[in-house]
């Protein structure tokens, strides 16, 4: 008993970082759960990833302004991948350029231009390491920051739930109706930088997408509808976050790795023995349909 | 690495080749220092008579400096070249070959009593002798011997130069030693990133504990913050010094974590930029003490 407490309990117990950083996990998840089920339902995963890549100027100018600040840097990510967002969203409406092609221009442009500001201002401390947050130094403002955006998310999220849904799976529906497509997709992509914001503050942007998507598509395997899918999600998020601390607790590796590594993990996972749709549930299926 | 010095060597053989060395017009020797510590330390000594070009300036890191042919050609022009030996300039025999040099080069930690280092897991020698006070009086010693043979009719000048700031040396290294006399025995640990600090350690009989666990460039583990945390805790440590450690915000989590505070900047391998707290090989004492003290004190 006590040797499960030492394992699972302990580390939690003794260290008030580790505290912290298990409930910046479990906002993180309770965020981006949900908004990377949708991005998945939506066909965007790998938007995602760009996005991520989209906030590195904003946080580097933030930080060249005023040095590391949670406020600048944080209004800077999230100027620069709304300023992404929209402009693809804006171009893939207006021209016929498909949207997950004037994604990836829009956010190479901001990804040159972010290393571009990072290189040309050396400096003694290395500005990759502190735009690249790491979860064991999570402090209390970047605890509330994370925190609202997630209530933020969850509260957004449930206003526009209808007509979301309605525009991802049937969007000349939605058009016949009267719905305003255009506005709920722009107000996603809003959620989605705001949640990339709170991951790069806790985890570093590479590791915030981790968070996102992969809990997501681990979760398409466990369930089949929407609302379910979002609580699997951001169920494995917390999970992840949680071994993948205790990983990195006991094992002594990096933490940021270890959480997304463990969300690959389970997705894997997942993708084998998951109850829908996953490989062993094909393997069983095909004597049936060949049949 | 390999390609980038065989380009840089190619390209300086014919930059080497016409320039050549030669005195300066006006009679003053040419010198060439590896670093800012050491270059401080020669101009104490040199005075007027020597012009000073210090390859890694104030807040350079030597131990992984990279050479430019702007580098090559001072070197290749000077009539002194000083390095600090002990492995301490890795880059200066290839800098030497590539920029065709061929007069003396002078180790100032010469007949220093060397120590050893724990590098990465390996022993290696630690080239910081500059940190104990008495090892910078044979410094002095080895310089303005090195320049009174290049110049043999300032010879005397050079000795006169090298007693005054010689005796300096000797009243700071007394200072440190009458400040640390009232740090009690069990208190004189301190735990930094900075690996320079071996011979002040053992001159002024002071502990250094490296931070286990978290290392300055990688992201660190849960556990290695945890061992860290411990080890503050159980030396009763109050103050760290950490060297420009990558996250801000991580050391202020270790701080708050194990009832400490974070130390401010100690000067260990090159000094700060002119005006700054510790611009001479001498105020970097000035610098670095008083911090270390208050540390030990618990304050």
């Amino acid at each position: 008993m006590s040797a499960l407490y030492d394992l699972l309990a302990a580390p939690f117990v003794d260290f008030a970082f580790m505290r912290r950083a298990l409930v910046a996990c479990a906002a993180l998840s309770i965020g981006c759960g949900p908004v990377g089920v949708l991005l998945v339902l939506r066909r965007m995963s790998l938007i995602g990833d760009s996005m991520s890549h989209a906030v590195l100027p904003g946080a580097a100018i933030g930080f060249l302004i005023s040095g590391v600040s949670l406020v600048s840097m944080s209004i800077g990510g999230f100027v620069a991948g709304l300023l992404v967002a929209l402009a693809s969203g804006l171009v893939s409406r207006v021209t016929q350029l498909r949207e997950d092609a004037s994604f990836a221009a829009f956010y190479l442009i901001s990804l040159a231009l972010g290393v571009l500001i990072v290189s040309t201002r050396g400096s003694n401390v290395d500005l990759m390491h502190v735009l690249f947050g790491t979860i064991l130094a999570v402090d209390d403002r970047s605890l509330v920051l994370v925190s609202a955006i997630a209530t933020v998310s969850i509260g957004v999220l449930a206003v526009i739930y209808r007509p979301l849904l309605v525009e991802c799976f049937d969007p000349g529906f939605l058009r016949s109706v009267g719905g305003h497509g255009a506005l709920y997709h722009i107000l996603f992509l809003v959620l989605v930088v705001l949640n990339l914001v709170a991951g790069f503050q806790a985890l570093g942007t590479l590791m915030a997408v981790g968070l996102m998507m992969l809990p997501a598509a681990a979760a398409r395997f466990w369930s089949g509808s929407v609302w379910s899918l979002g609580a699997v999600s951001a169920f494995i998020a917390l999970l992840s976050g949680y071994v993948g601390l205790l990983l990195s607790f006991h094992v002594d590796l990096p933490s940021g790795p270890s959480i997304v590594l463990t969300a690959g993990v389970i997705y894997v996972l997942s993708m084998l023995g998951g109850t829908h749709g996953s490989l062993r549930q094909n393997l069983i299926a095909r004597p049936h349909y060949e049949s | 690495m390999h390609r980038r010095s065989f380009l840089f060597s190619a390209l300086l053989v014919p930059l080497a080749l016409a320039s050549g060395a030669a005195h300066a017009a006006d009679g003053k020797l040419k010198v060439v220092v590896s670093f800012s510590i050491l270059g401080d330390i020669v101009k104490n000594v040199g005075g007027e008579r020597v012009v000073v070009t210090t390859l890694v300036g104030p807040d350079g890191d030597a131990h992984v400096f990279e050479p430019t042919p702007a580098d090559a050609r001072a070197v290749a022009a000077a009539d002194l070249v000083f390095v600090n030996g002990l492995g301490f300039e890795g880059w200066m025999d290839r800098l030497i070959k590539a920029s065709g040099y061929s007069g003396p080069l002078v180790v100032a930690s010469d007949g220093v009593p060397s120590r050893t280092m724990d590098e990465d897991g390996r022993t290696v020698t630690d080239p910081h002798a500059w940190q104990d006070l008495g090892n910078g009086r044979r410094y002095v010693e080895n310089i303005a011997a090195a320049l009174a043979a290049a110049d043999p009719a300032a010879a005397s000048a050079y000795g006169a130069t090298a007693s005054a700031y010689e005796a300096a040396l000797a009243a700071k290294d007394q200072w440190v030693r009458d400040e640390l006399a009232g740090v009690p025995a069990e208190r004189r640990k301190i735990i930094t990133s900075h690996d320079a600090f071996g011979y002040f350690g053992a001159a002024y009989g002071v502990t250094f504990l490296a931070p286990v666990g978290v290392s300055t460039e990688d992201e660190p583990s849960a556990a290695g913050m945890a061992r860290l945390i411990r080890q503050m805790k159980k030396e009763g440590v109050r103050v760290v010094f950490f060297e420009n450690m990558t996250n801000p915000k991580l050391i202020e989590t270790l701080a708050r974590e194990a009832g400490a505070r974070v130390g401010g900047t100690l000067y260990a391998d090159a000094l700060s930029p002119p005006g700054g707290p510790a611009d001479t090989y001498l105020k970097m004492f000035d610098n670095n003490l008083p911090q270390l003290k208050a540390a030990m004190l618990g304050m």
